[in-house]
């Protein structure tokens, strides 16, 4: 287990990317709380028809489709975009956590960390277009 | 109701699910599917995109808010992932050829058994492994913050862990909840890691089993923005806060609670394999 003083502490690793997360969940909060004002604006009056499964328009269900509808502002792209900003955070923590293994000199964990980042972009290879 | 109306009792909803699911190591899954399910008879696939936003904001909000506490173990956690990851692509795949009432049903047994272990009295946490043991070259042995300062534990059965994680995440794979509870489970049961140890990690790990998860849900039309939206907002309120309460909480209560959220996932569980509503 590393010095606690050297450079790159176990500590110091965890602020870091305790830091980032904050970041990227704000972002994601912040943009769906935008649009969700603009949402409730337009259709708070209306009534949810959530009981049967109709599934999401195409242009919500990709990643082109979301930045292409979030462009034009519309609420319900943004409110995926904040989303997809979201699904970023979890994976952004592995990466940096790779990154900090290796900053440590971890091989093994380097190793680690790469075998669930290469099993997570395999189960999103789904996400592209 | 209006569109209105729902978005403000969802995200209060979403609210005490982001903080019990901070506080348990829970994704909130357990809260906010029948929420949705039951009280606004939403379709059960809306309901499990949902849950998956919860479990992703209520592993990064309280991540964000309790990392510099220092409890989760990451390098247990990532370990663990591995399993977790490839379990919940096997779950996901096989999700077609088994009967998802049968699991369910053996999933809540499982569950119910695991709700009443948690609350027993508890072994004293082991500090110090045998030298050569697997966690120890494995470096997974760490400490964690108490009231009489850092204190040393060692990560027992790591094999045993990592198999159990495995299955955790085919069952989440398969149903699209529960993971965290199976996960809080192996760790604090058979690699006897401190509670808010276990919780704590767990939080990491469902974050990224569930982005595992997404890209298939995001495809499939899973995601709502009129669901995803105060699920989101509610849970990274609740998880924030929860988080927060989480270094004063006393681990008996949280125990508590933890067990009774368990056993509330096992009966929804047989409930739904019994009458074979999945």
């Amino acid at each position: 287990m590393p010095n606690p003083t050297t450079r790159w502490s176990d500590e110091r690793i965890d602020q870091f990317i305790g830091r980032v997360l904050q970041i990227g969940v704000l972002l994601a909060g912040a943009i769906v709380a935008v649009a969700a004002v603009a949402y409730l604006v337009r259709y708070g009056a209306a009534t949810p028809a959530y009981g049967a499964f109709h599934g999401e328009p195409a242009n919500l269900r990709s990643v082109t489709g979301i930045l292409q509808g979030a462009l034009t502002m519309h609420p319900h792209a943004l409110i995926q975009l904040g989303l997809l900003v979201l699904l970023l955070t979890p994976i952004a923590r592995v990466v940096l956590l790779l990154g900090a293994f290796a900053l440590q000199r971890d091989a093994l964990y380097v190793g680690i960390a790469a075998i669930v980042l290469v099993v997570l972009i395999v189960s999103l290879a789904g996400l592209t277009p | 109701m209006t569109v209105l109306a729902f978005t403000l009792l969802l995200a209060l909803g979403s609210v005490f699910a982001g903080m019990l699911g901070a506080l348990t190591g829970l994704g909130g899954g357990v809260v906010i599917v029948p929420l949705l399910t039951l009280a606004f008879g939403v379709d059960l696939r809306y309901a499990i995109g949902a849950s998956l936003v919860s479990v992703i904001a209520t592993s990064s909000a309280s991540a964000a808010a309790y990392v510099r506490e220092g409890f989760a173990n990451v390098r247990v956690g990532m370990l663990l992932e591995v399993a977790t990851t490839i379990g919940a692509l096997i779950g996901a795949f096989v999700a077609g050829w088994v009967s998802p009432s049968t699991i369910a049903i053996l999933f809540g047994l499982v569950l119910l058994y695991s709700a009443r272990q948690s609350v027993r009295p508890h072994r004293h946490v082991e500090e110090v492994c045998p030298p050569n043991a697997l966690s120890a070259r494995l470096r997974l042995d760490s400490t964690y913050p108490t009231a009489e300062g850092e204190q040393t534990y060692c990560v027992q059965r790591v094999p045993l862990g990592f198999t159990l994680m495995l299955g955790a995440g085919v069952l989440s794979g398969l149903l699209g909840i529960g993971s965290g509870a199976l996960k809080v489970l192996a760790m604090d049961q058979a690699m006897r890691l401190p509670f808010k140890v276990s919780t704590t990690t767990s939080n990491f790990m469902i974050g990224v089993t569930a982005a595992a998860s997404a890209g298939v849900y995001l495809q499939r039309g899973y995601l709502d923005p009129g669901i995803t939206m105060p699920v989101m907002l509610g849970v990274l309120v609740g998880a924030t806060l929860g988080a927060k309460l989480l270094v004063r909480a006393h681990v008996h209560l949280l125990r508590t609670v933890f067990s009774i959220v368990v056993a509330a996932l096992a009966l929804q569980m047989l409930y739904k394999g019994i009458t074979g509503t999945l």
